[in-house]
Parts: structure tokens; C-alpha cells; sequence
């Protein structure tokens, strides 16, 4: 590794961690109604917001109320954008006269925008009128995300909460992550990143000349639009010389700005920030990457400030991000490598000053190796999902690194507010194994853990890699499954098993070699996003409301602290067991089985 | 249940106002007002209002007087920027090293003298098939071919070039990198 790309990395960590408290503090503000100016400034808007929903803000939710609440409002999003795609070709904004989407590609879209996973079984300049990224994703990438946040939010009430059967209002919990969080930083990133060259407009795509014509040869058609054939049966082809380029643009920034913040990750165009007009510069790069772990971070520091002991949120943030920093030093030297086939074609991969070198394949040359692998592991630490490479020409252990990330639950950052109320899963676990070990009764943030609570954190562990093993067994045990592969050998059983860890961990990015835009992979993943969002977001809401009726045990001598470098060990040592002992096997079949061929013997015969 | 259904029914229509109307609304007159060129796709106007392509889209060039981009696996031909894409090819793909191959041989074919190895990023398919630049080493590696075709001293398009040469941002972030398009109007203008 270059000396540039260790400053890269290092002012990477820093501006996030350094950013971590001050926004984290302005967010438990928010949560907690303390003014802080915005919402001073805006708390007319709050109010009329409440009064026209008929919302008394007063009024708490017990946690099943709170669980149905969100179903609800997902159900009517979800439902918004199956709609608007399905007829879009009536509807204004559409100046490319894009047609309507498929019932089964318009199902899998809202069920991935809903749940805040974004996978995206389709390519944006070519399937979605402006109307639809407007009045259907952007309004869902802003309130999936507050809905995880307001989750989290209720977790948080049950632990600082004693003896009550109310943990929050689902509606003001909403409101306020969407008003006060979301919008002021999306409407701040969305215009530095027009300035960089982001494209926003609602102009139809621009024709530009080319300087030098291009031509290639297409079957020709007959008047009926059928292909022709010559007397051989041949298709006759005919030459098309191409003059002039047909710029896509729309739109971007202000999705762009919260796929981003809201770790969603769908991307305006089908090539997501690898796009020039999503993700112009080195600059642009930084700025939305940071937005990616941005949120995820701060909300540790919230939490600490939430339950009225910041060490704890600290502590969260340490295990987080020394797990992301370890993996980032396995993930930037397997890319800077490079492809062992092509040294005997004499090609140059070694890093100077005038080139980046290693695996360029899928990227970007303004981005280099350093900013790719960095992005890829930050999209896949957080379940933002989004990608400025090309996954698919990773090398093995490059796009191992990902897919292991998705795996671990999304826990490591993961989604605003989903990834730290998973990763408190995993704090549960982890206090009852230490709990076991010196015979005590556990206990997190003075509340005995008790059987309910395992059983709900144990659901909520296991359900994302049921949905991973067995929808990859599925996928790759049929017909429909295996037809969609692109790459031969192993790295085409790494395609499905990268899918299914995406949709089955809500992150929702890919492998994109696979054709996932059937019938059978829109269902497929369309059911592993719901399951793993819902049935993850009701148990700990569960958790919440048993958490809440409990007292506050005050600590004693045989309480373990949960702030120490020790519990922080324990704590990382817990997410990677369970991920390493789930997914080991799987793993060793896919890129671990293809990093030793290529090693080997080169290229898979 | 009930209770719940005017709250989100109510709620999800005011949220789907702010943050799918009014907000995009609010960005797109900002940027229109603030950053007019940005917001429309960074086109390169001439002065006398001649559009010639976008500073930020890549073209196709296969001509011995020009600089070539990046490999591009956008359909049904390269650089089209109305349907981004990526080749997705794995690195253990055979395809892949049989396309690699076939574009060092290309390369080597344009300019049989030049021995020196091929920087990577010239060979290999850009991740959105769109991709404006390229690396200096590959900008260097193919003085020699534009200097024999256009009949102009390798030292004066060195010059050119190195004024080509965008740095890293702030010296910090990213790569240093050369803008093909930009680079080729200036070499069409030279004559």
C-alpha cells in the first residue's frame, strides 16, 4: 500500500469518528424535544404535521402498537411505489416516455425501497421515469430510514424506561428523524455534490456530438419487426453509425444526497456512484462515502447519550469501527494485487506516481484501488448497499470481504438505527454468554436479561442466515436459479450467495453479473428483504417493551461493565463467531475456493 | 389497528409533499440558480455555442491520432451514456483475460515499436463504462502512436499532457488522472 492510500484511509476514520459526537448529540436533542434551533425554527411545520395526521405527540405507544404503527406506514410505501411504477407511463415527468414495470420487478423494487435494503433489479436511466425516483424512491429512501431510526429510538426508551408500558410515538419519532435529521443534511450534501457536478434537473436527456463515430452491427429488421434471415437462415445484419451521444441526466443529487445519509444505496443511474453524474470526483467520493457511516456512527454517541452513560456508546462505536478498520486492511492490498492472469500479457499493475495499478477492472480511474475497496467495505459495514465498482471484478478475497460484512448481520455500522439495534442484539448475547461464564444473572445498561429477551435476540440472529443459506441452497438447486449466472465456476455460485447475503441483511448491493431481473430472484429476494427487515424490527421492538416494564437494577459488585476495552472484545469476538461459524462453509465454496484457483492455476479451466 | 390507519395514512401523504416534492423542487431550483453548468451535465460549450460533448461522460476513440479512454461494456456500443454498465466479469473469468489480451494486442498493433508494458486501467473495462479519464502512465504509453500519426514532437505532447493532468483533489483524494475528451479537443485544436 501506497503511502497516499494509508492518509486516505486514516482521514477516512478520523472525520467519521470526530463527527460521531457532535451530530450524535444533536440527534438525542431531537429524540429527547430539547431545542436546539431547527427545531425551534420549524416546530410551526411539526405542529400543522401533527394536527392534519390527527397525532397527539403527548400520547405514547405500548411496543405492539408501535410494531403496527410502522408495519402500517411500510405497507402504504411499499404499496405507493408498486403503483406508481406500475403506471407510470400516464403519469408527468416522464420525458423519456419510459414504459410501466413488470409486476414482479415493480414488487421487488417496493419491497427493497421500503425496507431500506435498495437492492435494485433494474437500471435507472433506462426503467424509472423522474416522476417515480421522486414521488416514489426519494420519499422512501428518507422515511425507511427514519423508521429504522425511530426503532432504535424505542429500544433505547426501554432501556432507560422503569416499570412502563410505553416506549414512544411511532408518528412524532418519524416525523422528527425525517424534519430535523434527514432533510437539513440531505439538502446540504445534495447541493455540495451539484457542485462538484452532480446533475439535478427535470430536462429531458441531452444529445451531444461525438468527436469520432462509432458503428456496430445489429439484426436487421423486416417491416413487420420481425428479424430478417437470409437464404441460409442467417440473421441479416445491418451497420449503425452512432454520431452523437444521448446523455442520461435528471434528478440525482437530491437522491443521491440520502441514499447516501440514509444508508439505502439505490442509485439513480444503473451503475450507482460509479456514474460520473453521481459521483464526479475524489471529492464527491469522500463526501458520500463519510455520509454512509456518518448516521450509524453519531447514533452510537446518541445512545450513549440516551441511556445517561456516554462510555457505552463508545464503547458500540469502538467494536464497530476496529472491525471495519481490520477489514479495510485486508480488502485495499487484495485489490492493489491485482489480476496474476494478466502479468504474462504485459500489463503494468504496480502503483506509481502515474497510475493506481492493481485491479482496475470495474472501477473508476478518478477513484483508483484505494477509494474502491474503501467504499466497498464501508457500503457493505453499513447496509447503505450503494457501489462506485464493480463488485463482480473484485478479486476473491476483495469481494469476500463485502459479502462476510453482510453476513455478520449488518451490525458492524449497518442501516441508520437498524445497525445499532442489532448490533445491541448482540450486546444482549454477549452479556449473557459473559453472564454464563461467571454465574451471574446478566444484565445490559441495569436491565436483567431473561429468557424472553434471549429468545427475541436469538431470533433476531438467526433469521437473516436462514434467509442466506436456504435461499442460496434454493436458488442454486433449480434451474431458474443457475440460469442467471454470469461467470463460470465458483465465482458464479459467489454471484448467488452475494445476492441472497444482500437481500437476506437488507444492504442491496451485488454482484451484478447475476440477472436477477426475473421472476424468480424478484421473488426470492423480494421475500428475504421483507422477512429480514420485519421480523427483525418486531422482536426488538418486543425486547423494548419487556425491557421497559422491568426496574433498574443498580450495579454491584457483580454487574460486568459494558464500557471496557474487555466488553468491547467480547463483543466483536461475538459477532464474528456467529458470523464465521454460519458462514465459513458457504464462504469456502464461493471466493475462498476461487482466490486458491487463481493463485494456482490462473484462470478456471 | 384502526386508530393507526388516519396517523399513517395522513402522515405518509405530508412526508411523501416534503421530502418527494418540495425537497427535490427545493434542490433542483438551487442548483439551477447556483450551479447551472453542474446541474445539466457539465457540457463543454464553445463560444460560438457549439456543444461538444460533457466533461464528465467519456467517448469512444479508436483512431491512431487520438488518445484512447478506457475499454468500455456499455451496449450496444461503447461510452453510451444512456444505459451505464459495467462488464461484471470476474477475475477468474476466461473471457476476461481472452478481452484483455485482445486489447494489449490492439494497442500493440497501433504502435508496433512501442515494447513498454500497458498501464492497467487502459486494458481493463471502466466500472460504469462511462469512465472521462485515464491514468498518466496511459496517457504517456501512447505518446509515441499520436506522435507518429499527427507528425508532431513526442516533448510537445508530453507538454500537453502534463497540462491535461488533473492532481488529487486538494493534493489528498483520489487519483491522478488526464480527461480524455478535453485532451483530444486540445490536440484537434492544435493543428
Amino acid at each position: 500500500m501506497t503511502s497516499n492510500s494509508l492518509w486516505q484511509i486514516a482521514l477516512y476514520v478520523i472525520v467519521l469518528v470526530a463527527l460521531a459526537k457532535p451530530l450524535g448529540l444533536y440527534m438525542a436533542k431531537i429524540y429527547e424535544d430539547e431545542p436546539v434551533g431547527l427545531n425551534r425554527l420549524l416546530a410551526p411545520l411539526e405542529t400543522l404535521i401533527y394536527r392534519l395526521s390527527g397525532v397527539n405527540p403527548q400520547q405514547e405507544m405500548r411496543w405492539t402498537d408501535y410494531a403496527i404503527a410502522l408495519l402500517i406506514f411500510n405497507l402504504l410505501g411499499a404499496l405507493a411505489v408498486f403503483g406508481l411504477q406500475s403506471v407510470q407511463a400516464s403519469l408527468p415527468f416522464n420525458p423519456q416516455n419510459l414504459p410501466n414495470v413488470s409486476p414482479d420487478s415493480a414488487f421487488n423494487t417496493a419491497a427493497s425501497f421500503a425496507t431500506n435494503t435498495n437492492w435494485q433489479g433494474y437500471g435507472g436511466e433506462v426503467t424509472m421515469s423522474y416522476l417515480t425516483q421522486m414521488l416514489g424512491l426519494t420519499v422512501q429512501n428518507f422515511v425507511s430510514a427514519a423508521a429504522g431510526m425511530a426503532t432504535l429510538i424505542a429500544l433505547i426508551r426501554g432501556f432507560t424506561r422503569r416499570k412502563a408500558d410505553i416506549i414512544g410515538n411511532f408518528w412524532v419519532d418519524m416525523t422528527r428523524s425525517t424534519l430535523y435529521i434527514l432533510m437539513p443534511l440531505s439538502l446540504v450534501l445534495a447541493l455540495v455534490l451539484v457542485g462538484q457536478g452532480v446533475v439535478q434537473t427535470f430536462s429531458p436527456y441531452q444529445n451531444v456530438p461525438l468527436l469520432e463515430s462509432v458503428s456496430y452491427e445489429q439484426a436487421k429488421l423486416g417491416a413487420d419487426g420481425v428479424a430478417l434471415q437470409d437464404a441460409g437462415g442467417k440473421p441479416v445484419m445491418e451497420t449503425v453509425e452512432v454520431k452523437e451521444q444521448v446523455v442520461a441526466v435528471g434528478p440525482a443529487a437530491s437522491q443521491v444526497a440520502i441514499k447516501q445519509l440514509g444508508t439505502n444505496g439505490g442509485g439513480f443511474f444503473n451503475v450507482n456512484s460509479a456514474h460520473p453524474l453521481e459521483n464526479p470526483t475524489p471529492l464527491s467520493n469522500f463526501l458520500e462515502m463519510l455520509s454512509i457511516l456518518l448516521i450509524p456512527a453519531a447514533l452510537c454517541y446518541t445512545f450513549g447519550m440516551m441511556v445517561g452513560d456516554t462510555r457505552q456508546g463508545w464503547a458500540i462505536l469502538a467494536a464497530m469501527t476496529l472491525i471495519l478498520v481490520a477489514l479495510i486492511f485486508v480488502t485495499v492490498p487484495a485489490e492493489q494485487s491485482g489480476n496474476p492472469a494478466f502479468t504474462a500479457l504485459s500489463v503494468d499493475q504496480v502503483a506509481s506516481e502515474g497510475q493506481s495499478g492493481g485491479n482496475m477492472e470495474g472501477k473508476e480511474t478518478r477513484f483508483g484501488i484505494t477509494n474502491s475497496a474503501l467504499w466497498a467495505v464501508a457500503t457493505t459495514a453499513a447496509s447503505n448497499g450503494s457501489v462506485n465498482a464493480m463488485h463482480d471484478s473484485f478479486t476473491p478475497i476483495g469481494g469476500l470481504i463485502p459479502m462476510w460484512l453482510m453476513q455478520l448481520g449488518e451490525v458492524v455500522f449497518g442501516g441508520v438505527g437498524s445497525g445499532l439495534y442489532g448490533m445491541i442484539m448482540f450486546a444482549i448475547v454477549a452479556v449473557f454468554v459473559s453472564g454464563l461464564m461467571i454465574g451471574r444473572t446478566p444484565e445490559y445498561l441495569g436491565k436483567k436479561i431473561e429468557a424472553y429477551e434471549m429468545k427475541m435476540a436469538a431470533v433476531t440472529i438467526l433469521i437473516p442466515p436462514l434467509m442466506v443459506l436456504g435461499g442460496t441452497a434454493l436458488a442454486v438447486m433449480v434451474d431458474v436459479g443457475k440460469s442467471s449466472v454470469f461467470n463460470p465456476g465458483a465465482h458464479g455460485f459467489s454471484e448467488v450467495l452475494y445476492a441472497l447475503s444482500s437481500a437476506g441483511n437488507n444492504n442491496g448491493s451485488a454482484f451484478g453479473g447475476l440477472s436477477a431481473n426475473t421472476p424468480f430472484y424478484n421473488s426470492l429476494l423480494g421475500a428475504a428483504m421483507l422477512f429480514s427487515r420485519y421480523w427483525l424490527a418486531v422482536p426488538v421492538l418486543a425486547i423494548a417493551g419487556s425491557l421497559a416494564a422491568k426496574k433498574i437494577v443498580p450495579v454491584g459488585p457483580g454487574t460486568l461493565p459494558t464500557h471496557t476495552p474487555l466488553f468491547v472484545a467480547l463483543l466483536i469476538g461475538t459477532v464474528l463467531m456467529v458470523g464465521a461459524l454460519t458462514f465459513v462453509p458457504a464462504l469456502a465454496l464461493g471466493p475462498v475456493v476461487e482466490h486458491l484457483q487463481m493463485l494456482g492455476v490462473g484462470p478456471a479451466k | 389497528m384502526v386508530k393507526h390507519l388516519k396517523p399513517a395514512v395522513m402522515l405518509f401523504v405530508i412526508l411523501t409533499v416534503l421530502t418527494g416534492v418540495v425537497y427535490p423542487a427545493l434542490v433542483t431550483g438551487l442548483a439551477q440558480l447556483l450551479f447551472p453548468g453542474q446541474a445539466n451535465g457539465s457540457l463543454i460549450v464553445a463560444e460560438n455555442g457549439k456543444t461538444s460533448g460533457s466533461g464528465l461522460i467519456g467517448q469512444p476513440f479508436s483512431s491512431p491520432g487520438h488518445f484512447w479512454g478506457r475499454p468500455s461494456a456499455t451496449g450496444p456500443f461503447p461510452y453510451n451514456a444512456g444505459a451505464s454498465s459495467g462488464s461484471n466479469l470476474g477475475p477468474t473469468n476466461p473471457a476476461l483475460v481472452d478481452a484483455v489480451k485482445a486489447r494489449v494486442e490492439a494497442l500493440k498493433a497501433a504502435d508496433p515499436d512501442n515494447k513498454l508494458p500497458v498501464p492497467v486501467d487502459l486494458i481493463t473495462a471502466s466500472g460504469s463504462g462511462l469512465d472521462p479519464h485515464i491514468s498518466p502512465a496511459a496517457a504517456a504509453y501512447q505518446i509515441p502512436r499520436i506522435a507518429k500519426a499527427r507528425k508532431i514532437a513526442p516533448a510537445k505532447l508530453s507538454d500537453l499532457v502534463q497540462a491535461h493532468t488533473e492532481g488529487r483533489q486538494w493534493g489528498l483524494f483520489g487519483e491522478p488522472r488526464v480527461n480524455v475528451l478535453s485532451l483530444n479537443l486540445a490536440l484537434d485544436a492544435m493543428r
